[in-house]
């Protein structure tokens, strides 16, 4: 390599981001996608919800949950479209939408952690 | 890959032209492509508990909206599609950690399927404590 670049600090949390989404995350869109509006199960109520969402552990769970597979996502799409679509002219703009969009989602989530 | 010199005196490597669609020409390209666009079913998911964490902000009004709009057809629809995305990621992320990560014992090979059992234990059982946490009464 002729110049040392930031890939491997990407990859790493593609990596871990990959993890947590195969882990966590399709039982959160079973539930809350699927499964609730279908009335397969009943939907919790607010308050139970709100309680949960405030507890200590349940911010740190959710706070991952949010940002890691935002990166993971930032990377994979990112050569999804190198790849699929093959404009390397656009490859700059393309970093910048996918990182920047997963930060973003990152500090919302954040945010809404807090206020909760 | 390396730099390919390309001077006046030196003309460039051929290289053949890729079409767009080359992903649709067999099965196992188009199971490439379609893993790599289960980073946007990823997304999504986390698009959909933004917007409840949003609606639990708000007030019981808002949980309300979250609620009516899941269940629009047009976002079911997107949510089941997004959802079978989402197990596709999982299978073909379980799969790949013994490919990554040969485990050997006493100089043999641990087969792929006893390296990647622990992985489908843990998504169960997180799974099912998610779930459980989400469900109870209090």
């Amino acid at each position: 390599m002729s110049k040392p670049s930031n890939e491997g600090f990407f990859w790493l949390l593609f990596s871990a981001g990959g993890v947590v989404a195969a882990v966590f995350i399709p039982v959160l869109l079973f539930l809350f996608g699927v499964a609730f509006p279908l009335g397969w199960l009943p939907q919790p109520s607010y308050e139970h919800l709100l309680t949960l969402a405030r507890s200590p552990l349940a911010r740190i769970f959710l706070f991952v949950v949010c940002s890691l597979p935002l990166f993971h996502w930032a990377h994979r799409f990112r050569f999804t479209l190198y790849d699929g679509l093959q404009v390397k002219h656009l490859n700059e703009a393309i970093f910048v939408l996918c990182y920047g969009g997963a930060l973003v989602g990152t500090l919302l989530s954040g945010y809404l952690l807090l206020k909760i | 890959m390396s730099v390919q010199p390309s001077t006046e005196f030196h003309p460039r490597w051929y290289r053949a032209p890729v079409s767009t669609y080359w992903w649709m020409g067999s099965w196992r390209y188009s199971l490439f492509i379609l893993r790599e666009l289960t980073s946007v079913a990823v997304a999504w998911s986390v698009v959909v508990t933004l917007l409840l964490l949003r609606s639990l902000l708000k007030g019981p009004d808002a949980y309300a909206h979250f609620t009516h709009r899941m269940q629009a057809p047009w976002m079911l629809a997107l949510n089941i599609i997004a959802f079978c995305f989402l197990l596709l990621h999982t299978i073909t992320w379980f799969n790949l950690a013994p490919r990554a990560m040969p485990v050997r014992v006493g100089g043999k090979r641990v087969p792929e399927f006893l390296v990647a059992a622990p992985n489908y234990v843990l998504w169960v059982v997180a799974s099912a404590a998610i779930a459980w946490f989400v469900l109870r009464k209090s």
